[in-house]
């Protein structure tokens, strides 16, 4: 028998001789299912338990952090762990990131709201292959209407959950269970010519209707039947919200504090400092986090496994309040660790595991509006291959996939073949033309990584396809 | 069977009752029916070591260890992972795995079949190295790279230096009932970055080109890569990148280095050969390819001087094994030949669904918690024998770019447009370099680049690039390969400026 992973905390806690000490056990469970052509390919579960400590070893005038993070730790070999991760610590020189650990719970800024999630001493949660029960029966029957109806069907479905203890040796004991879930749906002509997308973040697939997504991937593919071939150019661009959630997490993923004031990104300031409170467009928006985000909670503390630019291990547990990063249009935080933050004078605001950015504006559209009142321009599916081209202004590259469509006086009049685009989602705020109402959306690119956000389609001036790609 | 490298596999992993755990789930598996069972433990270790400006920014320790059972039960797949390394656990892993089979059945329409592979026995085998990382204390490591970047920051012009090292030792045990195979690899990543920050607000960077090796911590003392050379001449080639004049867009012929073309091959070659997602299996992910098997023997790749090859048996190689994740021996085959496509990339369920004979061994997972799946084999552009020099190739250019390092890349879901940058490019002018040029990149459409390729430079041009870090999959995995690359000459390529595309 095991122990439980509080229990593992706390056997750490007890054995650790070093100065301070952190603990953090995860315990993970995952269930997913993948297909291809209309026929399952390969599936599975998996539990894991990994546990992470953190050593603190102060001396004169600084402070050394040893690491040791091992999976599947057995019970007589958690001293193991903790011996070396001092050993570490003793031996290696100062972190540049040292400083006191984190008091209490509650004891920084923002105090915590914890009432409703489950206590230190509940039982971790756990996901398995029941929670996609219901969603494989009714992908079966997908399949089988897809065949008949002349598509081809091709996706994945994940549900995962982490039921993460976070102790420390100042007192901390602090509990998160992250449930993150996702399908995607990628449906294509029996001829394979022609191809649609549609992704959603799930927190328990409850919310899953793929018979709706099939039929939604069918108009779509019917929307294609018509081919226009448009060569590169700058065009009025329709982003959907999962397009939106790709650029804007990119952004969001270079807005490190540290980075930004050693001169190194889009977000420093020539001769020193960083932009914080320059304007980066006209339109009243706001790009923001917040744990508590409904739909889209996420851990309102910070969990920090290693230290690098832009976590610090010194940090685990330092409570996370609803940030800002661009209000009505303007720069205003970057993301700090308490280190970065003593550097940059400005307050501390760590990374947090969701994105939200919308406009001020309440009567803000709908896709299906904005596409209504376009005169002429493209309207995307989704971006792929996004890969950073140059830090100095944030330009991107990378593909657009599964369907670009070609608006003419307020209606999809045919699809258009795929284009290479370079474009930064700095420069882009500065042309973006309309924004519409925030949905929550799956990003296509980085959805293994980061899928709570809620996105707005938007409308952009201008946007670079540098190339056309054959890819259908 | 014994043979690889001179080490013996980490105690800490072969104490481990690895066959007692093996037997309690085949045994299992076999009891509730499954046609086909095969059983994994994994144990990989890694340690991420990371400065800036040589103070200790990063110093991670990873461990992971772990048991899983892939099972076909009526021709479905079932898979299923544990973390506790007991015959209990292992049995109820084929359980679970019987069960997941069970429930795919209902969407399942083809029926899994496997392509049959020799049974080599009881197998050992080690990667070629000298020195296991492991064995050298974390702080005698960031003290080297506190000493190299320190170094750096020392000279003119450098403002900020990035230096990370990553290694990784990775012991397996597979078992099938024909094959029982023991391995261990070992693996590094040095990197070095240095930064230069004008008063105006432009940066520029510049970043060793030591490439990812299947080495011990003898590559950083001089085994494999004269890192005192490249550290001595990053800070003078960073100021003349920020001196260096903007490129003009057009069309130019190239002279590429092997630290920039490995890359190139491995998006527009490595995975476009792929038959997984020639087929259409990563369809809805990673892409498919425009390669497709009725082109095979036929499909015009590239120019005739043009031979790659793959292989899981090249000496230092990250995707180098004795037997891959299904129990087949490791091997090495032509994928282009004479410009013409002639192979794929295989594992054993791939090989038998289009009656391609034998797999060549390119099934792997980059965990215990993870199912294997087709991965890239090192795939390789070959050098002409008694070929030409780097600098007798840019003496056949009159106006023209020189290419060293690589940096970004992107490339379309069928393999088609790319587009990449690099670390450093020279102007040629009249058959000689004639100093640096900044914001270029290089797009095109892959068999347009590969037919527009006039020559392959010789033997004594090849250099071993790869990457630690190729994604794939739903669960995503992550494999290390790496790309034997000659020095090549392009002619007519099309060349983008990255500060007017950002304009």
């Amino acid at each position: 028998m095991r122990q439980r992973p509080q229990d593992i905390v706390e056997q750490a806690l007890s054995v650790a001789t070093c100065d301070d000490c952190v603990v953090i056990a995860d315990e993970t469970s995952t269930a997913n299912l993948r297909w291809a052509g209309n026929t399952l390919t390969t599936n599975g579960v998996a539990r894991s338990r990994r546990l992470t400590v953190i050593a603190i070893d102060r001396r004169e005038g600084g402070a050394a952090a040893g690491v040791v993070s091992r999976s599947g730790v057995r019970d007589h070999e958690v001293e193991t762990v903790v011996r070396a991760a001092e050993k570490e610590a003793a031996d290696g020189s100062p972190a540049e990131d040292a400083g006191p650990l984190v008091e209490e719970p509650g004891a920084g800024p923002f105090g915590m709201d914890v009432s409703g999630r489950p206590g230190w001493d509940d039982p971790p949660d756990s996901t398995g292959i029941g929670v996609l029960g219901g969603f494989a029966g009714q992908l079966g029957d997908t399949l089988r209407a897809a065949a008949a109806g002349g598509r081809k069907l091709y996706g994945y479905a994940e549900h995962e959950l982490t039921s993460t203890f976070l102790g420390t040796s100042a007192g901390l004991r602090l509990r998160h269970d992250q449930p993150t879930g996702k399908v995607e749906l990628n449906a294509k002509s029996d001829d394979l010519t022609r191809s649609a997308w549609a992704g959603e973040a799930t927190r328990d697939f409850a919310d899953v209707d793929v018979a709706a997504l099939d039929r939604g991937l069918a108009e779509r593919l019917e929307w294609a039947r018509r081919r226009v071939d448009l060569p590169a150019g700058r065009y009025e661009t329709l982003l959907p919200p999962t397009a939106t959630a790709d650029l804007l997490t990119y952004l969001y993923w270079s807005a490190g504090a540290k980075d930004a004031l050693d001169g190194r990104t889009v977000f420093s300031k020539p001769g020193g400092g960083t932009r914080v409170g320059e304007s980066l467009t006209g339109l009243p928006v706001t790009l923001r986090s917040d744990p508590s985000f409904p739909g889209l909670a996420c851990a309102p503390f910070v969990i920090a496994h290693a230290s690098g630019r832009d976590s610090s291990v010194f940090d685990n547990g330092l409570p996370l309040a609803p940030t800002d990063w661009i209000r009505h249009g303007e720069l205003a935080a970057l993301t700090q660790t308490r280190y970065s933050a003593r550097l940059s004078g400005l307050p501390v605001t760590p990374a947090i595991d969701n994105l939200i950015f919308e406009t001020d504006d309440p009567g803000a559209p709908g896709l299906a509006e904005m596409i209504a009142r376009t005169g002429r321009g493209l309207l995307l599916t989704c971006l792929w291959y996004i890969r950073e081209v140059d830090p100095q202004t944030l330009l991107l590259t990378g593909l657009t996939r599964d369907g670009v469509y070609l608006v003419e006086n307020g209606e999809v009049t045919g699809a258009v073949n795929n284009f290479r685009f370079n474009e930064s989602p700095v420069g882009m705020l500065s042309r973006l033309a309309e924004v519409g109402a925030s949905v929550p959306a799956l990003p296509r690119e980085w959805g293994d990584y980061f899928g709570r956000v809620a996105m707005p389609p938007v409308r952009v001036e201008g946007f670079n396809m540098s190339s056309v790609s054959q890819a259908s | 069977m014994t043979h690889g490298g001179q080490h013996d596999i980490d105690p800490q992993f072969t104490t481990l009752p690895l066959r007692a755990l093996a037997d309690a789930a085949m045994q299992q598996a076999a009891d509730l029916g499954a046609g086909h069972a095969d059983f994994r433990a994994g144990q990989i270790r890694s340690q991420q070591i990371g400065l800036s400006d040589g103070n200790l920014e990063t110093l991670f320790d990873a461990g992971d260890i772990g048991l899983a059972v892939r099972v076909v039960v009526n021709g479905t797949w079932g898979f299923a992972a544990a973390v506790d390394l007991t015959p209990d656990a292992a049995a109820q892993a084929a359980r679970e795995a019987v069960e997941v089979a069970r429930v795919a059945a209902a969407m399942n329409t083809e029926r899994i079949e496997l392509a049959p592979e020799p049974a080599h026995g009881d197998a050992t085998w080690v990667s070629a190295y000298d020195v296991d990382p492991f064995d050298v204390s974390a702080a005698d490591k960031a003290a080297l790279l506190a000493d190299w970047s320190r170094r750096l920051l020392a000279r003119d012009g450098v403002d900020h230096v990035d230096a990370h090292l990553l290694q990784v030792k990775e012991c397996k045990f597979y078992a099938d009932g024909a094959t029982t195979a023991t391995q261990q690899r070992v693996r590094l990543h040095p990197a070095l970055t240095a930064v230069a920050v004008q008063k105006d607000g432009r940066f520029e960077t510049m970043r060793t080109l030591a490439p990812p090796a299947g080495r011990g911590y003898e590559y950083l003392n001089g085994t494999g890569w004269d890192f005192q050379t490249e550290l001595e001449q990053i800070p003078v080639l960073l100021a003349e990148k920020l001196a260096a004049p903007t490129v003009r867009p057009g069309r130019y012929d190239l002279v590429i280095d092997p630290s920039n073309l490995w890359l190139t091959i491995h998006e527009s070659i490595g995975h476009a050969t792929e038959l997984d997602r020639a087929l259409g299996y990563e369809a809805a992910y990673a892409g498919t390819s425009f390669a497709t098997p009725d082109k095979l023997g036929t499909l015009q790749y590239g120019s005739p001087h043009m031979r790659v090859t793959g292989d899981r048996t090249a000496e230092h190689g990250l995707a180098t094994v004795g037997y891959d994740d299904e129990g087949v021996a490791g091997q090495s085959w032509d994928l282009i030949t004479g410009g013409v496509l002639s192979g794929y990339q295989l594992d054993r369920r791939m090989a038998a669904l289009v009656g391609l004979g034998r797999s060549n061994g390119c099934a792997f997972a980059d965990s215990p918690g993870h199912m294997p799946l087709q991965r890239m084999a090192n795939v390789s552009l070959q050098p002409a024998d008694g070929g030409p020099s780097t600098s007798e190739l840019i003496g056949g250019v009159e106006d023209g770019i020189f290419i060293a390092g690589d940096k970004s890349w992107s490339i379309d879901m069928q393999r088609y447009n790319f587009q990449f940058t690099g670390q450093r490019f020279y102007k040629i002018t009249g058959g000689r370099l004639a100093g640096q040029l900044r914001d270029v990149a290089y797009q095109a459409t892959t068999t347009d680049f590969w037919n527009a390729m006039e020559a392959v430079g010789g033997p004594q041009t090849y250099v071993l690039g790869g990457a630690f870090n190729c994604g794939k999959g739903q669960p995503g995995q992550v494999a290390p390969v790496s790309h034997g690359a000659p020095s090549v000459l392009m002619r007519g390529i099309r060349i983008l400026n990255t500060a007017e595309e950002a304009a």
